[in-house]
């Protein structure tokens, strides 16, 4: 087996030092009733050409070579190459958890500056050093606000990613916690007076995503009023991280539960992503997760360290803050190179192209269709009614590799024939202009059987 | 100091500071295509909400980014450049054919919502790997949804309480060992159990009669790890699955410790109801300076309907599918379906392996943690007399006489060119030094493993102090982590 360094001899030899007379010997504590007399049935051992053949195969059942316009919580952006030519260093990605901070420094250092510019972008105060995804990181966010509050129940607006909203009541659900749902009003926004009424004096928070689901801003500011007037905080979930080039973060808010897949980390089909949790500097003490901090050596020489550990399961076990350990260390990794390689100024200008490809596509479609939530901003989002099943309409988009948007069906049944679209900065319009056609097309002959059936009913 | 320079010798590595202290107006490392449809005016756009100013996010060059990363790099201990002797971690050499065959376009490229008929490859490797696991745990019905190792308990403790409350209650209380992993308790807390601690018998395993006595019907499970943390294998796990099962209770296993059993024996044949493995120990999927982990939740057939939804189905048409209508699912722990990069590389390295080598894989780091335990005992305390399996748990007694405690021990080594080996855990071994090498080491790394760890032994009776200082060969010396907590810095800021 070539990842094992030893020939035979060693093992004789090792065995041999040991007076054992045999490897059985070290196996003989399992009972030998179970232990397993036959060769498992997994796939015989392949050589590596042979995986690399196989999972090509795999590759061309996936989708390759498709243009997309799907989003929903997973962004297709560009990723410079240098983050896999970084992040593929050995002492990056064959490194533990970086207990022993002597010989960490590397990995400390990354996550010190990873935490500070996701505090830059959120203006937030404090930043931990990752949690798994979007959807927990908002359900941590959760029940640390219910920590701070001392509160027990959540309001949660109906514009959150159904599947967050999902995972939150996977979460809530031996705790205690009871969760009321915020609904949206036709601008896409939050209904303000419904949230105004649903919150309540054991109410711990409000938690909302913005850029919300449909792509729409929320009025955060308005909404956070709400919830501190009535002693609720607001957590406030962010999806598309590159939204934060170009729009205001969501300041007023006590808790940042977001989602950084944006910035640099592939779809890869759901996963490995990279959630964030980021707060002020009154609430670290109760925040998931590890952090990092500055400190000096016994020569009073700059380095880092994790800190704040007393939050955590291996030391404080059941009462810890959460029970999370490992994180995502090298997602995070990639994350803060992409946010070193755009900076302040890149940032801002990718965010802009997204802005204009999507307000393009937007303006193109709603010739055809009807564009709901038309009365907010928007980012990289909107979400298309037609008068055809966008299925079908998805079905002949895939004639031209293309993948069309998100049908809404599942989780908002009463949008009828909505999906939801996204563009981004590697959107060509090329592609939007064939999928303008398509859709074109399928409206006219939807609106023609309409006439007919009209036409039909007036005979 | 005799033995050091056979390891590792100093050498000369670059400085460098923050990356906002190397940032300068109008540098860039970026450069956009030309936009291929009208410019908009943001402003009128995105009205209030527009962002002006993105505060103090750097701007630096390309080369600058680069060397900033690569310099930081080379401070790092890793893998690649030797053995990582972590306790019930498995820093096993991570494979890199994985990465190569993650990053193929239409696996690194793949949107979770495209259609099914375009996702047949993901679709594919998730069932491989899923038949794979089953068929190495001895389990019936599998998930891959949680991200990590705890998240998995999470899940695993998730569907124990839905099959308790289905069969009328959800009882009270989890059994843990005192010897567990701080995640057992703080999940149980989660999934709203109390938690009642188990006492270890004089050998370092589960005291069968003290089980007896403790097991009642408000216990809803056991979470066993096994190998326990000590490295040994609780040898009457079948009585303590039927004492468990004779109350209504369910046996969890904690699967950190696979790495020994892998093709040797499997747990669902022993008494094993509910178990998560750790894709980034067992299977080699790399650690990334602490994440992405996957731990995938194996159960038997009764607790196949509590799976997180949604799970790969064969279609009538023979393709694959997700199937989304499980009305007794325990609901999402994640969004989408968890950390495929992962089991793309897990897969990879299964195969890589074959039967053979997984059974060869087991045996070797067996044999390389009994190998180190032969090599070292005497020199430290080994406080279980009981064989282990594949990491072995010794203690400083013997060096506390002189003042010097695991963690000096550990810092010690950092000297001599290793990684720290796990301290001061598990709980139950005061100043334990806790060693898994995994197959990964040769002999000759292992026999050097053992010197310089006899060789911190003799430093210890000569020169204490000399071990209290370590490391003494490191860019930083021991850190204020003390300093760190009360008064925490935890980002940059500028001078003001």
């Amino acid at each position: 087996m070539r990842y094992l360094p030893k020939s035979p001899a060693d093992r004789e030899a090792m065995l041999k030092a040991m007076g054992a007379r045999s490897v059985d010997d070290l196996f003989a504590p399992i009972p030998a009733e179970y232990r397993l007399g036959r060769d498992l049935k997994v796939p015989r051992q392949m050589a590596e050409s042979e995986i690399v053949d196989w999972f090509h195969q795999r590759s061309k059942e996936n989708g390759e070579g498709h243009a997309t316009f799907l989003g929903a919580g997973a962004y297709s952006h560009y990723r410079p190459v240098i983050i896999d030519s970084l992040i593929s260093r050995g002492e990056f990605l064959t490194a533990y958890t970086p207990y022993q901070a002597e010989i960490s420094q590397g990995t400390l250092q990354s996550i010190f500056e990873f935490q500070t510019m996701i505090c830059e972008l959120t203006g937030m105060e404090v930043a931990n050093a990752s949690m798994y995804d979007g959807s927990t990181a908002a359900a941590e966010g959760v029940m640390m606000a219910v920590r701070l509050t001392g509160r027990k129940s959540v309001v949660i607006a109906r514009s959150l990613h159904p599947e967050y909203r999902e995972v939150l009541a996977t979460y809530a659900f031996h705790q205690g916690m009871p969760l009321a749902a915020a609904s949206f009003n036709e601008s896409g926004r939050i209904d303000r007076k419904a949230l105004e009424k649903s919150i309540t004096p054991d109410t711990a928070c409000v938690l909302i995503q913005s850029p919300n689901f449909f792509g729409t801003i929320e009025d955060v500011g308005a909404i956070a009023e709400i919830a501190h007037r009535q002693g609720a905080m607001l957590v406030v979930s962010i999806a598309e991280a590159v939204s934060l080039g170009i729009i205001e973060p969501p300041r007023e808010a006590d808790i940042i539960a977001m989602e950084a897949q944006s910035f640099g980390v592939p779809l890869g089909f759901g996963g490995p992503y990279c959630g964030v949790i980021a707060t002020r500097e009154d609430f670290k003490r109760q925040m998931p997760g590890r952090l990092v901090g500055q400190t000096t050596d016994r020569n009073g020489k700059r380095g880092f360290v994790l800190t704040l550990a007393t939050r955590e399961q291996h030391i404080r076990r059941e009462k810890a803050t959460s029970n999370i350990c490992t994180n995502q260390g090298l997602v995070a990794l990639m994350v803060n190179i992409f946010m070193t390689i755009y900076g302040k100024v890149g940032l801002r200008e990718l965010a802009k192209q997204n802005l204009a490809k999507t307000a393009y596509a937007a303006e193109q479609l709603g010739k055809h269709a009807t564009l709901l939530f038309a009365g907010a901003p928007r980012f990289n989002e909107f979400v298309l009614k037609t008068g055809e099943d966008p299925y079908a309409i998805n079905s002949r988009l895939l004639g031209h590799k293309i993948v069309g948007g998100l049908p809404l069906k599942n989780f908002y049944p009463e949008l009828g024939n909505a999906a939801l679209w996204c563009c981004t900065e590697l959107t060509a319009r090329t592609a939007i202009d064939t999928a303008v056609g398509v859709v074109a097309d399928g409206e006219r002959s939807a609106r023609n059987m309409i006439e007919v059936d009209e036409q039909e009913v007036t005979r | 100091m005799k033995h050091m320079t056979r390891k590792a010798t100093r050498h000369v590595n670059q400085n460098e500071g923050l990356i906002f202290e190397k940032s300068g107006a109008g540098k860039a490392a970026w450069k956009l295509p030309p936009l291929d449809v009208p410019e908009v005016d943001s402003a009128k756009l995105l009205e209030t909400s527009e962002r002006k100013n993105l505060g103090n996010m750097p701007e630096v060059s390309e080369i600058e980014i680069i060397r900033h990363f690569t310099r930081l790099s080379t401070w790092n201990y890793a893998i690649d450049l030797g053995m990582y002797p972590l306790g019930s971690c498995t820093m096993k050499y991570n494979p890199r054919v994985n990465e190569v065959v993650s990053r193929l376009e239409g696996l690194a490229n793949g949107h979770p919502y495209q259609p099914e008929r375009i996702s047949q490859g993901a679709l594919r490797i998730i069932k491989t790997l899923s038949e794979c696991l089953l068929e190495i745990t001895g389990m019936d019905a599998i998930t891959l949804q949680p991200a990590a190792g705890a998240h998995g308990e999470l899940t695993g403790l998730l569907m124990v309480r839905a099959f308790q409350q289905a069969n009328g209650n959800p009882r009270k209380k989890i059994l843990i060992p005192d010897s567990a992993h701080g995640t057992n308790p703080a999940t149980a807390a989660m999934v709203g159990y109390s938690v009642e601690k188990m006492t270890s018998n004089a050998q370092g395993m589960v005291d069968v009669a003290a089980l007896t006595a403790q097991s009642s019907e408000d216990v809803a499970a056991l979470m066993l790890t096994n190998p326990n943390t000590l490295g040994i294998f609780e040898q009457e796990i079948h009585k303590i699955a039927d004492i468990m099962h004779a109350k209504g209770g369910l046996l969890y296993m904690d699967g950190a410790n696979m790495n020994a059993l892998v093709g040797k024996v499997r747990p669902g044949d022993f008494g094993v109801d509910v178990m998560h493995l750790n894709l980034h120990k067992t299977f080699s999927t790399p650690h990334g300076g602490g994440g992405p982990g996957s731990g995938p939740v194996a159960v038997k057939q009764m607790l196949e309907p509590y799976l997180p939804k949604p799970v790969v189905i064969i279609k009538s048409d023979g393709t694959l599918g997700f199937e989304y209508d499980r009305p007794h699912s325990v609901g999402r722990v994640r969004a989408f379906y968890g950390n495929f990069g992962m089991f793309v590389r897990a897969l990879a390295y299964i195969m890589a392996n074959g039967p053979d080598g997984l059974r060869q894989t087991t045996e070797d780091a067996v044999l390389n943690a009994n190998y180190i335990r032969k090599g070292i005992e005497g020199a430290y305390d080994l406080p279980y007399s009981t064989p282990t399996m594949h990491e072995v748990v010794f203690s400083d007694k013997l060096q506390a006489k002189k003042g010097v405690k695991t963690m000096d021990i550990a810092k010690r080594l950092i000297d001599y060119g290793f990684h720290p080996y796990t301290t001061a855990f598990p709980l139950i071994v005061p100043g334990a030094l806790m060693i898994e090498p995994t197959e990964s080491e040769s002999k000759e790394e292992l026999d050097l493993f053992i010197e310089a760890m006899k060789s911190i032994a003799e430093e210890v009776e000569e020169d204490p102090q000399l071990v209290l200082d370590a490391p003494h060969s490191t860019r930083v010396s021991r850190l204020d982590e003390v300093g760190a907590a009360r008064r925490p810095v935890l980002r940059w800021k500028p001078e003001s």
